[in-house]
Order: C-alpha cells, then sequence, then structure tokens
C-alpha cells in the first residue's frame, strides 16, 4: 500500500485526549505500526531525536518542574516510578538500643529514626554497596557491616535538670538539658574509607536538623547505634529519595464559537487566574461574515491565553450558556514532571538518576538474553 | 517491584549455601538476570517471564517493542500481584523471531533513555545559564 499521510488536522486530532463533561476519551496511543492503514509508525531514533524536546519551569536545589514533549506515557510513566521505587538513596535500616527508658518504645523510636531523611556526600552514597539483609531462614546469610555498606550514627542523649533556671519557668526546654531530642542530636562515626567521602560539610547528617525525635525528662536517657544502609523505595518508603515526583498533561482549551460580553467574563472565571483572558472584537472580526462576531465590534470576547495554568475542573462545561462552544482536552504526549527531592540529592540529577536506571536495567536484561539465545 | 527485593531467595533459601548467597547480592548491581521463556513457544510466537520486574519495564518494553513493523502482537502482564514476575508475549511476522524482537525493543529502549538524557542536560544547562544570566543583569 502507498504510504500515506495524515492531515495536520488528524494528527491534532490524535494529539489530543477528549475531556467531556462525566469522561474522557480517545486515550489511548494509536502511534503504532499496522494501526493506520499505510501510515507507517515504525520506531525511528532521528525522528524520536527531532520530536523529543524538554522545557524547563524550575530548577531549584530540592524542587524541578519540567515538561518532556513528545514522548509516549509507558515511558513517561516509567521514569515517574522508577523516580518512586527505585532510585537507591540511604536511610536508617537498623537500631542497636543500649539504653531507652523515655516513654517512647524501643520499636516506635526506631521507626522513627528510619523516617529521617538523611544527606551527605553524593560522592560517597554513590561509592556505598548494598547491604544484604539476613532473613528467618538464614540468619547467617547477611552482609558483614563494613565500611562500604553500612554508616554509623549514634545517638546518645541525657536529660537533666537545669541549674539557675527562674522558678516560675514551666518550659520544659528551658528547665532541662535535652528535653527535646532533635535529629541534630545524632552523631556520625565515619569508619574506612568513609573519612574520605563523608568530610565537614559532606559529612552524613539530616537534612532537616529540627525533626523532633522525642521527649525526655530529667534520669531519661537515649543510647542507640543506627546502621544507615542503601535501599530502595520498594522496599521501604524511607529508601524513597523523592518526596513527590508526579507529571499532568498539558492542558488544552478549544473556543469553538465566540464567547462575547457577560458570558465572556463568567467564562474567565470558569478557569484559574490567567488561562483565560478578555479582548476587544476588532472591526475585522465583526466585519467578516458567518464569524459569530458580526455587529459586536468593540466588545469583549474570551480569549486562551495560558493553558498551562489550567487545573481542568472542568466548570466550563456545566454551564448552558458555554454549551458546544468550547472542548477542553490534554495533550497526549507533553508531560509537565514535578519532582521533588527529599534532600539528599538535586532534583534535576534525581531525573537523570531514573534514566539511568532503566537503562541499566534493559542492559541488563539483553545480557540475560544472550544465555538464553546460546 | 525491582529485583533488589529479591523474592526468589525465600523458596531457595534452605538449599544454597551462605557464601553463595552473599555474593549474589553483593554483585547485585552488575547481576545478569534469567529470562525464562514459558512452554509452548516457537520460533515467532513465545512468552517470556521476567523475574523481578512490573509495569515499570514492562510497558515500557510493550511499547518499544510494538513500535516494530515485524511485530504482530505485543503485550503484557503480571499474572499475580503478589508475586513479581512480568510476563511479556510476543507474536511476530516471518521476517523475524520473538527473540529477536525482544532484543531489538530492549536496544530501542536503551536508545531513547540516552536521547532523553542529552536533552535533558541541554535543557538544564540553558535553563540554568539563562536564570544566572537575569540574576547578574
Amino acid at each position: 500500500m502507498a504510504p500515506l499521510i495524515a492531515s495536520q488536522e488528524e494528527l491534532q486530532r490524535r494529539r489530543i485526549v477528549d475531556i467531556n463533561p462525566e469522561t474522557v476519551s480517545n486515550f489511548a496511543s494509536t502511534d503504532f505500526p499496522g494501526h493506520w492503514p499505510g501510515e507507517s509508525h515504525e520506531w525511528n531514533l532521528g525522528k524520536f531525536r527531532d520530536n523529543f524536546n524538554v522545557e524547563f519551569h524550575r530548577n531549584d536545589q530540592f524542587e524541578a518542574s519540567f515538561s518532556l514533549v513528545g514522548l509516549d506515557a509507558s515511558i513517561a510513566n516509567a521514569f515517574r516510578r522508577i523516580l518512586m521505587a527505585e532510585v537507591p538513596s540511604i536511610a536508617i535500616e537498623f537500631v542497636f538500643v543500649h539504653n531507652n527508658t523515655s516513654v517512647i518504645q524501643d520499636e516506635v523510636l526506631a521507626q522513627r529514626l528510619g523516617l529521617i531523611p538523611l544527606k551527605g556526600s553524593v560522592e560517597g552514597i554513590n561509592w556505598m554497596r548494598w547491604f544484604k539483609k539476613p532473613t528467618e531462614d538464614d540468619p547467617e546469610g547477611g552482609s558483614t557491616p563494613s565500611d562500604f555498606n553500612t554508616i554509623v550514627l549514634r545517638l546518645d542523649v541525657k536529660c537533666e535538670k537545669n541549674t539557675n533556671v527562674d522558678p516560675k519557668e514551666d518550659d520544659p526546654r528551658k528547665l532541662y538539658k535535652h528535653a527535646h531530642v532533635y535529629a541534630k542530636d545524632i552523631t556520625f562515626h565515619p569508619v574506612g574509607r568513609q573519612e574520605q567521602f563523608f568530610v565537614g560539610d559532606d559529612a552524613i547528617q539530616p537534612v532537616n536538623p529540627d525533626i523532633l525525635i522525642a521527649k525526655l525528662r530529667p534520669g531519661q536517657k537515649i543510647d542507640m547505634e543506627l546502621h544507615v544502609i542503601k535501599g530502595i523505595g520498594a522496599d521501604h518508603a524511607k529508601f524513597s529519595p523523592v518526596a513527590t515526583a508526579s507529571y499532568r498533561l498539558l492542558p488544552d482549551i478549544k473556543i469553538l464559537r465566540p464567547i462575547i460580553g457577560e458570558d465572556a467574563r463568567k467564562f474567565v472565571k470558569c478557569f484559574p487566574a490567567g488561562v483565560i483572558g478578555l479582548e476587544q472584537v476588532t472591526r475585522e472580526e465583526a466585519s467578516q461574515k458567518g464569524s459569530g462576531y458580526e455587529g459586536h465590534e468593540g466588545e469583549m470576547k474570551a480569549v486562551v491565553r495560558d493553558a498551562f495554568k489550567d487545573t481542568v475542573s472542568r466548570e466550563c462545561l456545566r454551564h448552558e450558556e458555554f454549551q458546544g462552544k468550547v472542548k477542553l482536552g490534554r495533550v497526549r504526549d507533553h508531560f509537565i514532571f514535578n519532582v521533588e527531592s527529599v534532600g539528599q540529592f538535586d532534583s534535576d540529577v534525581l531525573f537523570l538518576e531514573s534514566v539511568k536506571v532503566l537503562k541499566l536495567k534493559c542492559a541488563r536484561w539483553k545480557r540475560g538474553l544472550v544465555d538464553l539465545v546460546r | 517491584m525491582p529485583g533488589s527485593v529479591d523474592q526468589e531467595n525465600d523458596q531457595s533459601m534452605m538449599d544454597a549455601g551462605p557464601e553463595q548467597q552473599y555474593e549474589q547480592e553483593d554483585v547485585l548491581e552488575l547481576e545478569d538476570k534469567r529470562i525464562v521463556v514459558l512452554p509452548g513457544a516457537t520460533e515467532t510466537a513465545a512468552s517470556f517471564q521476567f523475574d523481578g520486574e512490573g509495569h515499570t519495564l514492562g510497558n515500557a518494553l510493550r511499547y518499544t517493542i510494538m513500535k516494530n513493523p515485524q511485530v504482530e502482537f505485543c503485550g503484557y502482564t503480571i499474572p499475580h500481584p503478589s508475586e513479581t514476575k512480568m510476563n511479556l508475549r510476543i507474536q511476530t511476522f516471518d521476517t523475524t523471531t520473538a527473540v529477536e524482537a525482544l532484543e531489538k525493543g530492549l536496544d530501542t529502549l536503551m536508545d531513547l533513555c540516552d536521547v532523553v538524557t542529552d536533552k535533558f542536560t541541554v535543557a538544564r544547562d540553558g535553563f540554568n545559564a539563562s536564570k544566572t544570566d537575569r540574576m547578574e543583569s
């Protein structure tokens, strides 16, 4: 069959996921060979490179927002899933309680400690290896704690009465030393090669020093050794390097027939600020027959300013006066990512890391495939 | 779910010696994975079982394999949610084999990752540069 080329109009239609008052339609990708008669859709790296585009919206250390355009949902979703569950990071995993006379139980305290986000030299964290945990069936099967798989932290605090306190004082933080135990009370004890990696500002420490861990009263003590290991979010959420990693599709608003005057002002209120603007109907438009603007010169008409800001609340579809005048949709291949790091890595580095993990996965399976053929 | 959770050790733990387990885990990052071909496979139609994978690789790989015009059908499933196994079915036309199609799919996905990394890095550096420009002026 001779190659057919779809019209621009048709291609535009395929690019939009329709959003109806109650439903969503046209959501499945159809860019596969054999789907459209006479069209190729074969994978073409050069074509992908030409069409694919990245646009940054913000790039702060711990929060990045960017658009990936020209990608299939299956790929974008893989990156998102990997960010949350498969990019490795470090967290407290083993807690050895030497002494704990506080009111908070050992296991509850251990769980709280695990959730404290830690930071340190990225180079050092990448250098670290996995720590194999012993299992019930094989209690001896675990790794031996070594400098390359375990980081040792200590929490050793004792609450005591302060002397020279105003007798009327009733704030326990002033009455006693260490009445509140914070994340900053955790100390880092490097061993072996860790001393080269985790120096100065690069030492292993909590991202936020003011996380409250426990409360003590005079005479109570907490003395524990905390072992930090490398892990992934799929094993436990504390190993997830992101606070959020999400994407949304770029909203698309089409005004099919003119919305003028009072209706236009109401239409603006159906959307978040800045999405819809008002413009005067020009003489040209008003003189054009069949445009719907005849005799409305100088009145206000609604125009789409910035669909990016829309939340797609569908409010405009609830009103009688806009029936058939507006079409909502989302651009199928425009993913607006939002990645928020918990503090161990920079957010843009995290995304690159997720791409690397996906590639590594493929490479690993491909090596397994060679065995299969042999 | 990724391979590092290592569910298969649940059954085999008693049989394997501790040293073997230790070594396996220690090289986890470089460890090669075994693909199982499920019974009933022919040259052009086969089901592969990936241990320790899920929707992350499954759907992405399905997409890249379906982009191959010599592939008649490709689909994936996770037969049971509590087993970290992913089955991938490939049926091809006579011009290629299922294994070749799978290999090509993996290659495509790796090429795609390279393009994403390149473009992302360029866009980020451009954005950072323009931001510092604005701050300086």
